[in-house]
C-alpha cells in the first residue's frame, strides 16, 4: 500500500497496522530522515498528533489505509503560553468536599493529553491567530466546574477577550479530539456561566430595527 | 546557575520542582521533549495510600504488604516512611486539584494485586495522566522554568561531585551549571525493545549517565514483567482489569492461576502456558459492557485498536512484557547517589522500596513521595569546574558522530538487543543464557561503535540506544551474578531463594564494568 507524507509517496507492505507502525517501518527501512514524534504508543503522551486526509488524529490510534495523506498539524502553539494566559489551575481552594457527582462533572475535561489536535482543527485560528483555542478553554471549564475552585469569576474574566465569544461553534474541535472531549460544549457552558456573571456577547448581534441598511444575516 | 536542576519531567521531576520552588530554591526542569510527555501518564492503575483507618487499613499494613512483595530486598525504613507519608500526598494532591475518583464524599479506593486492603486511589482509568497534568498545571502556576527539547548527554562530575549537566539541543552542546542535580529520568525496561510496555523514551538514560560518571547502580537484574500486555503490540492492559475481576484463561478456557497474586508469579504462570505452545487470554466478558465502558474505557479502546476485537464479548490475547525497572541508581537514605550533590528519584533510582518485586500502585506513590522528600535533603556543592572543557569534549564527540554523510542506522541492532534481552534475561534466566547474552551484547556494541549518524534527526535516538546498550550490559551481568531466584529474578538453574537477602551493586572500575553481590 501507499502512504503519502508531505508529497513524498512511500510504498509499504500491506498489513493491518497503526499508522505509527507504518511510519516506523518507513523510517527504519526506507527513509531514515523521516521525522515524526511518538512515545507512549497508547494514546496518552500527546506527542504523535498528526493530520491524515485533512483530519487530526494520533499516529498510534489510527489504522493505516492505502493512499493515506499525512501532514503535520496546522496551527501550533506552545501549551505553556496559552495555559499561562488563561491561568488554568486551582486558584482558591474552597475546601468544599468533592463528591461523586462533582468528580463526574470534570471527568472528561481532565482527560486532555495536550496533543493540540483541536487547536489544529479550529478554523477560527485562520482568521484570528490570537484566539485562545479549544483546549485552553476546556481546561478553564475543567477548573470552573471543579467544586473546589473558590474563584470562578477570575477565570471568566480571562476568557472574554480572544476567548469564548470568538468560537463559531462549528464543532471541528470535538471531531478532532482523540480522547473524546467536547470543547464546543465546554465553551457553551462557559458562555452561560459568563452571562450569569454579568458578561455579555460583544459580537454584533443581528437586529430588526436599526441595522443601518445592511445586515449580512438577512 | 541553579540551586537544583531536575532532569526529567514526569511525576517525580514535577513533584520535586514544586517542592523546591516552595522552599525558595532556584530550580529548572530539563525535559527531552515536552513536560507532559512522560511515562507517568501511562500509569493508569492508581496510587496506594492507607487513608481511612475506619476501613481497617493502616500505614503499617501497607508497609507489611510492600515488604512482603519485595522478597527481602526492601529497606524497611524507606518503605515505612513512604507508607506513613502516603496519606499526606493524597491530601496534598487533592488540595492542588487532582480529580481523584470518589465514593460518596470520600476518595475511592480499590484492591490491587497482593494488597491486603482496598488501598489504591485512582482517577477513573487515567490516574497517571491526571496526576501528571495536575502537577503540570501547578508548575505553570508556580512559574517553574522548563528547558524543553533538551537531551542530557552526561553529568558534569569532578572530584566525585556533581556540578551540572551537559546538554544537547539540536547539534549544539551546552553545559548547564547547578549546585545540585536531581535525576528523575524514568526507568530502563524500554531496552527490551519490542517486548516492553514502556514508552519509546524509557531507555535508562539517567542510570547510564550516572554509571558513566562513576555512580553505583543496584539490583539492576530486577525488571518487572507485566503479565497482561497485548500480544500483538505489547500495549499494556492495566492491572485494574484483573482487580475488577478479570480472569486469565488458556486456550482451553481454563483458569490456571489466582489472578491477583504478585506480578512476577502471574507473569511466570502466563509465560509457562505460552512456552508449552499454548495461548493465554484475559477474559473480562463477564464484567459486562456497561462496566467495561465505564471503568475500563481506555483498555477497551487500546484492545480495539491493537487487537481489533471487542473485550465485552471476545477473549483478549495477552503475553507478559518488560514493564518496570525495580533496580536503578543506588541512593542512600538522603536519596543521594554515590556522587555528591547528585540525587535520584522515581523509577531511575533504587530507593529500595520495591525490592525484588513492585506492587501495583506503589510507583505513583514513590514518585510523589520521594520527589517531594528529596528537596529538604539536598546538599549543594560549591566546587569550581571549567565549564568550557566539558563543553568542548562533548561537542567534539557529537561533531565526530555527525561527520559522515553516509552511514548505517542502529535500528536492526536495537531489534536484536530487545530480542536477546527478552529471551536470555527475561522471565526465566540461567547461566548459559546469560553468559551468551553478555557475549552477544558485546558483539552488538562493537557493531554499534562503528556507526556514525547521517541525519541529525536520528542523533538523540542513536545516543539513547547507546544508553540502552550500557544498561543492558549491567542487567545481564547482575542477573548472572545473582545465583538465586527472588521476586522478578528467576533462575532456572538456581530455583531457590538464598538464605541471606543481598543486593547487587554495579559500577565502573578503570572503565570496565564490575558487579558484586553484598549487603
Amino acid at each position: 500500500m501507499k502512504i503519502e507524507i508531505q508529497e513524498t509517496v512511500y510504498e509499504i507492505p500491506t498489513k493491518e497496522q497503526t499508522l505509527l507502525s507504518a511510519l516506523i517501518y518507513i523510517r527504519e527501512n526506507i527513509d531514515s530522515t523521516l521525522e515524526f514524534n511518538y512515545n507512549c504508543k497508547s494514546g496518552v503522551c500527546g506527542v504523535c498528533s498528526i493530520r491524515v486526509n485533512n483530519q487530526e488524529t494520533l499516529l498510534c490510534e489510527y489504522k493505516a489505509q492505502d493512499s493515506d495523506k499525512i501532514e503535520p498539524l496546522l496551527h501550533k502553539k506552545e501549551p505553556q503560553e496559552l495555559l499561562k494566559k488563561v491561568q488554568s489551575w486551582l486558584h482558591v481552594n474552597s475546601l468544599k468536599p468533592m463528591g461523586k457527582a462533582s468528580e463526574e462533572l470534570i471527568e472528561k475535561q481532565s482527560d486532555c493529553i495536550l496533543c493540540g489536535s483541536c487547536f489544529s482543527a479550529c478554523p477560527v485560528l485562520y482568521v484570528k491567530p490570537s484566539f485562545l483555542g479549544p483546549y485552553a478553554l476546556t481546561r478553564v471549564w475543567r477548573y470552573v466546574a471543579d467544586i473546589r475552585e473558590g474563584d470562578k469569576r477570575g477565570f471568566l474574566e480571562r476568557i472574554q477577550k480572544n476567548g469564548i465569544w470568538d468560537c463559531t461553534l462549528c464543532g471541528e474541535c470535538t471531531l478532532a479530539c482523540p480522547v473524546g472531549i467536547d470543547s464546543k460544549s465546554d465553551i457553551l457552558y462557559l458562555r452561560t456561566k459568563s452571562m450569569q456573571a454579568g458578561h455579555f456577547d460583544p459580537t454584533p448581534q443581528p437586529s430588526f430595527g436599526n441595522d443601518f441598511g445592511f445586515n449580512p444575516n438577512f | 546557575m541553579y540551586d537544583i536542576l531536575i532532569v526529567g519531567s514526569g511525576g517525580a521531576g514535577l513533584s520535586c520542582a514544586l517542592e523546591a520552588q516552595k522552599r525558595g530554591q532556584k530550580v529548572a526542569v530539563i525535559t527531552q521533549s515536552f513536560p507532559t510527555n512522560a511515562a507517568t501518564c501511562m500509569a493508569q492503575g492508581g496510587l496506594n495510600a492507607a487513608i481511612y483507618s475506619d476501613k481497617g487499613d493502616s500505614p503499617s499494613l501497607h508497609t507489611e504488604d510492600t515488604i512482603k512483595g519485595a522478597a527481602g530486598l526492601a529497606d524497611k525504613q524507606m518503605v515505612l516512611s513512604m507508607c506513613e507519608g502516603a496519606k499526606e500526598q493524597i491530601e496534598w494532591l487533592d488540595s492542588i486539584g487532582m480529580p481523584f475518583s470518589r465514593n460518596k464524599d470520600r476518595v475511592a479506593q480499590r484492591k490491587f494485586g497482593a494488597a491486603s486492603r482496598d488501598r489504591t486511589t485512582y482517577s477513573q482509568d487515567y490516574t497517571g495522566l491526571k496526576l501528571l497534568h495536575t502537577l503540570y498545571d501547578n508548575c505553570l502556576k508556580e512559574e517553574i522554568e522548563f528547558l524543553d527539547d533538551t537531551f542530557v548527554l552526561d553529568l558534569v562530575v569532578e572530584e566525585a561531585t556533581c556540578r551540572g549537566v551537559v546538554t544537547l539541543k539540536g547539534r549544539e552542546v551546552e553545559v548547564i551549571e547547578s549546585s545540585s542535580v536531581v535525576l528523575a529520568t524514568g526507568g530502563y525496561a524500554g531496552i527490551y525493545h519490542g517486548f516492553t510496555t514502556n514508552a519509546a523514551e524509557s531507555t535508562g538514560d539517567g542510570a547510564a549517565m550516572a554509571l558513566r560518571a562513576g555512580a553505583k547502580l543496584s539490583d539492576m537484574e530486577f525488571v518487572q514483567f507485566h503479565p497482561t500486555s497485548l500480544k500483538n503490540s505489547s500495549a499494556l492492559v492495566s492491572e485494574s482489569a484483573r482487580g475488577a475481576g478479570g480472569f486469565l484463561v488458556n486456550e482451553n478456557g481454563e483458569r490456571f492461576i489466582d489472578e491477583l497474586m504478585t506480578r512476577d508469579e502471574v507473569s511466570r504462570a502466563v509465560f509457562l502456558q505460552i512456552q508449552r505452545g499454548g495461548e493465554v487470554f484475559l477474559d473480562i466478558r463477564h464484567l459486562g459492557d456497561e462496566f467495561i465502558s465505564k471503568n475500563l474505557p481506555q483498555e477497551k479502546k487500546l484492545i480495539q485498536i491493537h487487537e481489533n476485537l471487542n473485550p465485552s464479548c471476545e477473549l483478549i490475547p495477552i503475553a507478559p512484557a518488560a514493564h518496570y525497572s525495580m533496580g536503578g541508581i543506588d541512593v542512600d537514605v538522603n536519596l543521594q547517589t554515590s556522587i555528591k550533590s547528585l540525587y535520584a528519584i522515581g523509577e531511575c533510582s533504587n530507593v529500595k522500596v520495591h525490592g525484588a518485586n513492585r506492587l501495583g500502585g506503589n510507583s505513583l506513590l514513590e514518585i510523589v513521595y520521594f520527589g517531594r522528600a528529596v528537596v529538604s535533603k539536598i546538599e549543594k556543592s560549591s566546587l569550581h569546574v571549567e565549564i568550557k572543557k566539558h563543553e568542548t569534549v562533548a561537542q567534539k564527540r557529537i561533531d565526530a558522530l555527525l561527520s559522515s554523510n553516509k552511514s548505517d542506522t542502529f535500528f536492526k541492532l536495537r531489534d536484536s538487543l530487545g530480542k536477546e534481552l527478552f529471551e536470555k534475561a527475561g522471565i526465566f534466566r540461567n547461566k548459559i543464557s546469560l553468559e551468551e547474552l553478555v557475549k552477544n551484547i558485546k558483539e552488538i556494541s562493537k557493531r554499534f561503535d562503528k556507526l556514525t549518524v547521517s541525519s541529525s534527526s536520528l542523533l538523540v535516538s542513536h545516543l539513547k540506544f547507546k544508553n540502552s546498550l550500557d544498561i543492558a550490559k549491567v542487567v545481564a551481568l547482575s542477573a548472572l551474578k545473582r545465583e538465586e531466584s527472588r521476586g522478578a529474578h528467576y533462575r532456572d538453574d538456581f530455583k531457590k531463594l538464598s538464605k541471606e537477602a543481598l543486593h547487587s551493586y554495579a559500577g565502573l572500575k578503570n572503565s570496565s564494568l564490575e558487579c558484586r553481590i553484598s549487603k
